[in-house]
Order: C-alpha cells, then structure tokens, then sequence
C-alpha cells in the first residue's frame, strides 16, 4: 500500500478514535468517566515513559518522581492563587527545569546505577514532601482549590483535559518516532559508543529525551492533582506507579508508537475487572501480572502478534551465501 | 555524649552490614538487584519467631532454622524463576524480581498480617567505658558479626566460596573450567537469603518487624552497598558501619524523620561522584 | 598530496601503572595513505582513540585541519570529519544494513532530513557492494560483510580523514582483493586515509608511508622500503629472517601493483 494512503488512513483513524473519546465522555456515567480519566493517565504516562524507557533505552524508575512533583508544583501553585492552566503550565516548567538537572547527574550512569539512582530519587522527593510542612502540607497531605461547576462538568473537564493530553503525548511520540531525534535515540539504546562515533552529541539527546518525557509526565501529574483536589506523599510519589508504567510499556511492546497505548489499554481494562473482586491481593497480582508479561509477553503484544512478524514466519529464509 | 552515638553507631552498623552483606553477595556474583531481599529479612526474622516463640525452641537454634529454610527458599526462587533472567536486562531482572517481591510480601501479610512481631528479650544493660549498652543489641551485634566473618571465611576458603568468586570474577571463563555456573547461581542466592534471615533474626532481637518493613530494609541494603563498595564483605561492613554512624548522629543534626533520606542523598552522591563506593575496589571477597 | 591534515604532538595516554601511547609526534599529508603497523599491544588502536576523542588524553595535543582538536567530544571530532572504523565491528544491531549507514550520514555526514540520509546511505551501500543487502538486519551479515557495513558507514560521515582498524582481519584472499580496490577507490575521492594492519603485504602494497609503533612509542616513520628495512624495526617487529627473505618480495610487489593502477588509470 502506497505511504500516502496509510498515513491518511492513519490520520483518519485517529480523528475517529478522538471523536469517539469524546462522544463517549459526554454519555458516560460518573463512574464510566472516572475510568475513562485514568485509562487516559495510563496512556499519557506510558507513551512519555516509552521516550526514555523504550526508544532510548534507559531503565527509568523515576516516573513517580515527575509526577509527583507536577501534582505538588501545579497544586502549591492552585493554592497560592494562580488559575489552573497557568498552575499547570508551571508544573510542566518545574518538570522540565528538574529533568535538566536530573538528567545531567543520572544521565551519567548506565544500566544498575541508572535504575537504581532513579529509584532512589523518588524516594528521596517523598521524603522531602513528606517532612517540608511549610510548602507541602507534609504527610498530612495537601488541599487544593475545587474548580467551580457541577460535579459532572468537573468531570467531563478532565477527561477531555487527559485525553487531550494524550493526544498530545501520541503526536509527539509520533514525531519523535520519525524524526533524526528518534533515530539517534535508538542508536544509543544500542550502542552509545558508537552512536558518538557517529557523529550523535549523546548527552545533548539523553537530556532532550528526559526533559520531553519529564514534561508530559509533570502535566500528567498536575492535572491529576487538580482533578482528585487532594494529595499526599505516598500518593503522589509512589513507586508503584514508577513499576506499573513499565511493565505496561513492556506488555504493549516498548520502542514502538502503538505498544505503550495498547499496554495502558490492556493492563487498566485487567485492573479494573480483576482486581476490583480481589482488593486484599491486589499487589500479589500485579506480581502474577509482572511475572506473567516477563515470561510469555517479553517482546510485547505488539510484536509478539505482528503482521510483519506473521510474514517473517512464511517468508522464504535469506540468501545463505554473501559472497 | 558523643560515645553513646558512636556506640549506637557501631552497634546498629553491624546489624546493617550482616543486612546487606546477603544483597551485596547476589548483586556481585548474579549481577543482579535481588527485590526480594527486604521480603527475605522479614521472611527469615518470622520463622525465627515462629519457632521460638510457638515452638517453645531456643532463639539460637530458631536463628539457625530461620537460616535453613530461607537458604532452601532462596536456591528454589533461583534456580525455577530467577535462572531465566539472570543474563537479561536490569529493567528485566529488576521488575520480575519486583513482581515477585510484591506476590510473596501480600501473601505474607494475608497469611500473618501487618502486626509487627519480635523477639524482644530483655537481659538488661551493661556498663562498658561510662556508657550504657544493652546486652540484647551486643548480643545481636555479635551475632550478626560472626555470621558475616563466617560468610568471608567461606568465599575465601572453602570449594563452594571460591567458584562463587570465580563465577563473579568471570562467569565464562568459570564456566570453561568446568564450574556448573547455573547450580553456583542458585547456591549464591540461598546464600543470600541466608544471610537475609541471620539478618532478620538479629535484627528481630532488637525491633519490631513486620512485612511492611521489607521496602525500608530493601533501600538500607541499596544504600549500604553503594556507601561501601564493590567488595561484598568488606563493602558491607564498611557500607553498614557507615550508614549506622550516619543515621546515630544525622538524628542530632537532622531530626530523626530525616534519616533515611540523608541516606538516599550520600548514595546518590556516591552513585555520582564516586561509584567505586567509599571503600574503592576492595578485591572480590 | 600537499598540507599536513593531521597533527600529533606529543600524544600520551597513561592509566593506571601502563603507559599505552608514549608521546607520539607524527603529521599526515591530505591525500596520503599511511600504515600504522607494529607488535600487538603496541598502542596503535590506542592512538586513534586518543586522535577521534573516543578516549581522554593524558597529554598532547591534536590539529586536524589546521584547527586544535585536543579538547573536543568524540562526536564533534566525528562532525568536522573525521570518521573511524572498529577493530571488534559491531554495528546497531536491531537495525537494517540501510539503517545503519543512515545514522553515519543523518548525524556526522550532517544530512538534514531522514529522506537525504537514505539516498546518501544508498549511495554508499552501492560503493562498498552492499545495496542488495539495504534492507537485512545487519546482525545478519558475515563478518566480510560487517567490516564493509562498517565502511559504508563512516564514509557516510563523509570524512577527509578516515582510520581503519584491522579492516582485513579475518578475510580470506578473495574478500582481500576487493578490500584492496576498495580502499583505492575510496583514497581517490580524495580521503586521506590511516590503516593499521597486520598483513604487510597488504599494507605495502597500498600505502605511500609507514609508521611502526612499538611499546607505545614511535620507532620509524618513512618510506615502506626504508621501514621495513629499518634495524630497530627489524629487530623489534619484523626479525631478520623476514626482513631477508621477504625484502626483495614486497619490493617487487610493491612495483608491480603500482604498474597496475598506472595502467589502469
């Protein structure tokens, strides 16, 4: 099929999936719209998480770091009187401000040390929002404004204020995917020696793609603030989130466009039909989950049932002899 | 006085070396972070309990079957789950070891729920140089001393200790010379898991654990190694001593809510600034 | 064959107790071919990773074009254009062969649009004899193949300076041949270009100038036939017996080879 017709045929679906979002959320119940908010929460965490995760292959743990600090950024900035889009707009600039000095310091180490340094990092922000009561309220947690309007317009709102997020997230991710960024981004997933080599300014690239999914994710994390009007450290700087972007990422296929967004789907449509009849185990099966996706599900849904690799299989086998 | 917190320090240092010493053993020799370690601790610490306390068995003895069963445990995990990725990625290694660590800790709470249990034993203080020391916390330190000397005796100079030095030195090249590289793996797991239980027994001697306890013993081993250094014993000791004497003085100076997270910035700054660890390379024991 | 493109003063790399390169001085023509030969472990990959920044520098300096290089990044070095290939080639292993290529000229090779590096790859692919392989995951090529991917790749980066390292290791007489003309063909668009090697005859065979490097420091630079004829060469790397026996053999292949290009030009 000729590129022009995909791409069209691509751009197409995407208006329709964004007509049919929206149609849906103002329908929905109350309940169908809460799910429907974080469904698209998931999505817009993976796809950012995928920039640094799964194009660039750098183990990042420190999703929960960015999000918690945009939920606290954006939410100290709503309490101190500034309108919600600007306290949003803040914490995306907080998040970026922050990627940049993070990722000078971690962007040093390489594998373990990189894991682990993220890790500790989000423990270290809990910490901190947890004991500096002056700015964040401390483990009592931290009351934001509620947006004038009915409930079920405050819930329409940031649905569409999520989803559009996503859209967002998608797009960017696309552009990353085609563009000279994405592809020296991948070259340093393999082999970053050679990438430099190459001619790849590889510390620049690292920043860059740290600094793009630091951002999305901050956003992410001051809408959600906004939208549930309170929040408190083991919430919002909770390690779990910084597992379950991961493995959703890998469960969808990381490095790939659609892998992160099929992931979220996937694993938020499981965790609410299991889990909701299993809340004391609801960690022990996020384990059989993990366990699950590493085992039979390493490459992703995405590659493991592709066409190309449905086509692979029936191919004939490359030429033996290179003379 | 400054005695006391030193004391304190060296007291609780030792406990923390014996902690991370089982973490410090899998991640140099399996090159990977084993999240089941805090579970482990806690693990070992409750069938301690369980059998000094229900069975009526001396702390000793439990002690010792703690570290039996954990090191059956911990060769199980290994060789079934944890052999299949030990040579994959660490975001790999890392999150499956996650999902495991999460699967037993919620079941370990359903099955003896959060309330915290020790082996609180009272045997009093003594009076040593102007300073007061309880004996159980002497009494832990030894025993968590003495099970460490006793893991350096064996990397150095038993069979089994030094294929897993070969192994972490070269696991091709000890694979070339005939060492069954899978079976030492497991056996370096169990080892850990072992030391995670001496641990949690000593540890039990002296607070109360319960399974909500894992993550916090987990981030103490991650701390202690990086502080410490590539070596496993002497990065343990050094790493522990260090994070004991970090958080006996930084409760004056920060306040004790601040301990553990002046612990995570030194590791981060010694991730960044010096990751040989404060030890510098220390050889392979 | 006129400016010197390449200056080396004093180039030292110590670490630890070692010293690999011991304070080499050495200046390349535009347009030359010179040999880097000498023992293993002489310090020979070791100089050019010091030369492209892949590695610090202990002392010395570096001018590439008239312009100090000491100082800078691997990749800027890579950018102002000099390119290398690796001894051990590993290429981007998840891609394609075209891929590959592409990232030499997308980044170094300073194509500004994804489009521009295709065709640019294609071009090279074509040069080294590999478009039929453009769209193999390069994990899949034999290793003549990989060494001449590797190629493809830093001549994408369009260089004026290329280093190769042991490009011929491993290669039977035939894949040598074609390396050979390879090499000719490319050093006729103009690259000035270094080739450490093993094989003598080989490099005798190609190369205008010889410099021999020994324990890190440089023991003769010159003439293949005065090099090769050098006593302390002779006596650290070569041994009598070959110098003997072999002298008047690369001499006389050495004529007949230039005859063959003459003729052919």
């Amino acid at each position: 099929m000729p590129r022009r017709t995909t791409e069209l045929l691509r751009g197409g679906a995407l208006i329709v999936v964004a007509t049919a979002v929206v149609l849906f959320g103002f329908g929905a119940n109350n309940y169908q719209l809460q799910a429907g908010t974080t469904l698209a929460m998931a999505v817009v965490l993976c796809l950012a998480w995928n920039i640094v995760g799964g194009y660039m292959g750098y183990p990042s743990f420190g999703t929960a770091a960015f999000f918690g600090l945009g939920a606290y950024a954006g939410g100290i900035a709503q309490t101190y009187g500034l309108p919600m889009g600007l306290a949003w707009a803040a914490a995306a600039l907080v998040g970026a401000v922050f990627a940049i000095v993070l990722g000078a310091i971690l962007l040093r180490l390489r594998g373990h040390y990189f894991a682990i340094g993220t890790i500790a990092v989000v423990e270290v922000m809990r910490e901190i929002a947890n004991n500096w009561d002056a700015l964040t309220g401390g483990a009592i947690g931290l009351s934001l404004p509620i947006l004038a309007g009915s409930p079920r317009f405050a819930g329409i709102f940031f649905y569409l204020a999520m989803w559009a997020l996503a859209l967002l997230a998608l797009l960017l991710t696309v552009a990353v995917a085609r563009s000279k960024f994405g592809f020296g981004l991948r070259c340093i997933r393999q082999n970053e020696d050679a990438a430099s080599m190459v001619g790849v300014d590889v510390f620049k690239f690292k920043v860059a793609a740290f600094v793009t999914s630091g951002i999305v994710i901050a956003l992410a994390g001051a809408i959600y603030a906004s939208m549930v009007g309170f929040i408190e450290p083991k919430d919002a700087f909770n390690i779990l989130l910084s597992i379950e972007v991961p493995v959703m990422v890998m469960l969808g296929a990381a490095g790939t466009v659609l892998g992160p967004v099929i992931g979220a789907i996937v694993y938020v449509v499981l965790r609410e039909l299991v889990w909701v009849n299993f809340i004391n185990f609801h960690s022990a099966i996020l384990g059989v989950i993990i366990v699950a996706v590493i085992y039979f599900i390493p490459k992703g849904l995405l590659r493991e049932f592709s066409l190309t690799r449905w086509r692979k299989w029936t191919a004939p086998p490359a030429p033996a002899g290179q003379g | 006085m400054i005695a006391q917190y030193v004391a304190n320090g060296l007291l609780i240092g030792s406990l923390y070396a014996c902690l991370a010493v089982g973490f410090s053993l899998i991640y140099g020799v399996l090159n990977i972070i084993n999240v089941l370690h805090g579970t482990f601790v806690v693990l070992g610490a409750y069938v301690t309990i369980y059998c000094a306390q229900l069975l009526g068995i001396s702390p000793l003895i439990s002690a010792l079957v703690g570290c039996a069963v954990m090191f059956v445990f911990g060769y199980l995990v290994q060789r079934l789950l944890i052999n299949e990725v030990v040579a994959a990625p660490v975001f790999i290694s890392f999150t499956l070891i996650f999902g495991l660590d999460l699967l037993v800790n919620n079941a370990m709470i359903q099955g003896f729920t959060a309330t915290p249990r020790s082996l609180l034993v009272d045997y009093g203080s003594i009076s040593l140089f102007g300073l007061s020391l309880s004996v159980a916390r002497l009494g832990a330190m030894a025993l968590a001393l003495v099970l460490t000397g006793a893991l350096y005796w064996l990397l150095r100079h038993s069979q089994m200790g030094r294929a897993i030095i070969a192994v972490r030195m070269d696991r091709h090249a000890a694979a070339l010379l005939g060492i069954r590289v899978p079976r030492v793996y497991a056996i370096t797991f169990g080892i850990g898991a072992l030391m995670a239980a001496a641990a949690g027994g000593a540890l039990a001697l002296v607070y109360p654990i319960t399974p909500l306890l894992s993550g916090v013993f987990l981030g103490k081993s991650f701390v202690i190694c990086v502080l410490g250094g590539l070596g496993i014993v002497p990065g343990a000791l050094v790493g522990g001593l260090a994070l004991g004497m970090l958080e006996s003085f930084g409760t004056i100076v920060f306040g004790s809510q601040w301990s553990t997270t002046v612990g995570f910035v030194l590791m981060l700054l010694v991730l960044v600034l010096r990751p040989t660890g404060l030890a510098g390379r220390k050889g392979y024991e | 064959m006129g400016e010197p493109i390449l200056l080396i003063d004093g180039l030292t790399r110590r670490f630890g107790g070692v010293v690999a390169v011991s304070s080499v001085t050495l200046s390349v023509k535009k347009g030359e071919i010179v040999g880097l030969i000498g023992p293993n472990g002489a310090g020979k990959t070791t100089l050019v990773n010091l030369i492209t920044g892949f590695v610090p520098k202990t002392a010395g300096r570096v001018v590439f074009e008239g312009a100090d290089i000491t100082q800078l990044a691997s990749h800027q070095i890579a950018r102002r254009g000099v390119a290398r290939t690796f001894q051990i080639v590993q290429p981007f292993s998840e891609m394609t062969v075209l891929e590959n290529v592409m990232a030499g000229a997308l980044f170094a090779g300073q194509r500004s649009s994804i489009k521009n590096a295709v065709d640019r790859a294609r071009y090279y692919l074509e040069f080294v004899g590999l478009d039929r392989f453009a769209q193999f995951p390069a994990a899949d090529l034999s290793l003549a193949n990989r060494k001449r991917l590797e190629l493809a790749k830093s001549l994408a980066m369009e260089p004026r300076l290329l280093f190769l390292d042991e490009v011929n290791a491993g290669l039977n007489s035939g894949e040598l041949k074609h390396a050979l003309e390879l090499i000719h063909k490319i050093a006729e668009t103009g690259v000035t270009i270094v080739m450490i090697e093993h094989l003598l005859r080989f490099v005798v065979s190609v190369v205008h100038r010889l410099v021999v490097l020994h324990h890190g420091a440089m023991l003769s630079d010159g003439a293949p036939a005065d090099v090769l004829q050098d006593p302390a060469v002779i006596k650290a790397y070569l041994g009598t017996k070959f110098a003997q026996r072999h002298k008047a053999e690369l001499e006389s292949q050495r004529l007949k080879y230039q005859e063959q290009v003459q003729q052919s030009s």
